[in-house]
C-alpha cells in the first residue's frame, strides 16, 4: 500500500466528499432530495473547515 | 364498562426479513443494498466506505485496540475498536494481512486513523439504510 501525504485540507475535503456522499444516501427519501442534501452537506462541511480554519488563525494571532 | 385503550401496535418485521441485508451490508460495505436491488446506492456507499478505509490506511491510520483504564481510555479504544470494526471485510482482511500500524505522531497519521473509524461509522448508516428498505420504512 503506497504512503499518502496529505495536508489538513486534502485530507479533511476528502472527508467530507465522502461523508457527504453516504449521509445524503441515507438522509432523503427521492434521489433529487439525496443530490441536494449531499450538497448542502458538503457546503456545510467546507464552511465550518474555512471558517475553523480563520477561527484558529485569528485565535493564535 | 370503560372502552379499551388498547391501541393496535404495528407488528415489528421478522428478523429474516433485514437481517441478510443488514449481515451482508456489514461484511461488505454496500452489499446490504446491492441483495435489495438498490443497486446505484449500494455503488455510492460501497465506494464511499471502500475508497475511505483505503485513504486511510495509506494515510498509515491506527487500528484501535481495546484497552482498560480511566474511563476515557475505555470510552475511545472500545469505541474506536468498534468503529474499525464496522468496516467489516476490510477491517478484517487488513489485520488478517497483517496491518498493524503503531499509533505514531503526525498528523496525516492522525487523519488515517479518523478515517478507519469513519468509513466504519458511514458503513453503519448503510446498515441501518438497508434495514429500513429491507422492513419497508423506505423505498
Amino acid at each position: 500500500m503506497p504512503k499518502v501525504n496529505l495536508s489538513h485540507f486534502e485530507a479533511a475535503l476528502l472527508f467530507a466528499l465522502f461523508a457527504s456522499i453516504v449521509m445524503g444516501i441515507v438522509g432523503k427519501k427521492t434521489d433529487r432530495e439525496r443530490l441536494h442534501y449531499g450538497l448542502y452537506l458538503f457546503g456545510c462541511f467546507l464552511a465550518a473547515l474555512v471558517g475553523l480554519g480563520w477561527l484558529m488563525k485569528l485565535g493564535h494571532g | 364498562m370503560p372502552k379499551s385503550t388498547e391501541t393496535k401496535g404495528v407488528a415489528p418485521a421478522p428478523i429474516s426479513a433485514w437481517l441478510p441485508a443488514v449481515a451482508v451490508g456489514w461484511l461488505i460495505p454496500g452489499g446490504g443494498h446491492f441483495l435489495l436491488k438498490r443497486r446505484g446506492r449500494g455503488a455510492l456507499i460501497a465506494a464511499s466506505v471502500t475508497l475511505m478505509f483505503l485513504f486511510g490506511l495509506a494515510m498509515r491510520g491506527a487500528m484501535f485496540t481495546p484497552q482498560r483504564g480511566d474511563i476515557l481510555t475505555i470510552l475511545i479504544t472500545y469505541g474506536g475498536f468498534v468503529g474499525d470494526m464496522a468496516s467489516g471485510l476490510l477491517y478484517l482482511l487488513a489485520t488478517w494481512l497483517g496491518y498493524n500500524q503503531p499509533d505514531v505522531a503526525g498528523h496525516v497519521h492522525d487523519y488515517g486513523t479518523k478515517f478507519l473509524v469513519s468509513a466504519g461509522l458511514l458503513n453503519v448508516l448503510g446498515m441501518v439504510d438497508a434495514y429500513e428498505i429491507a422492513v419497508g420504512k423506505k423505498d
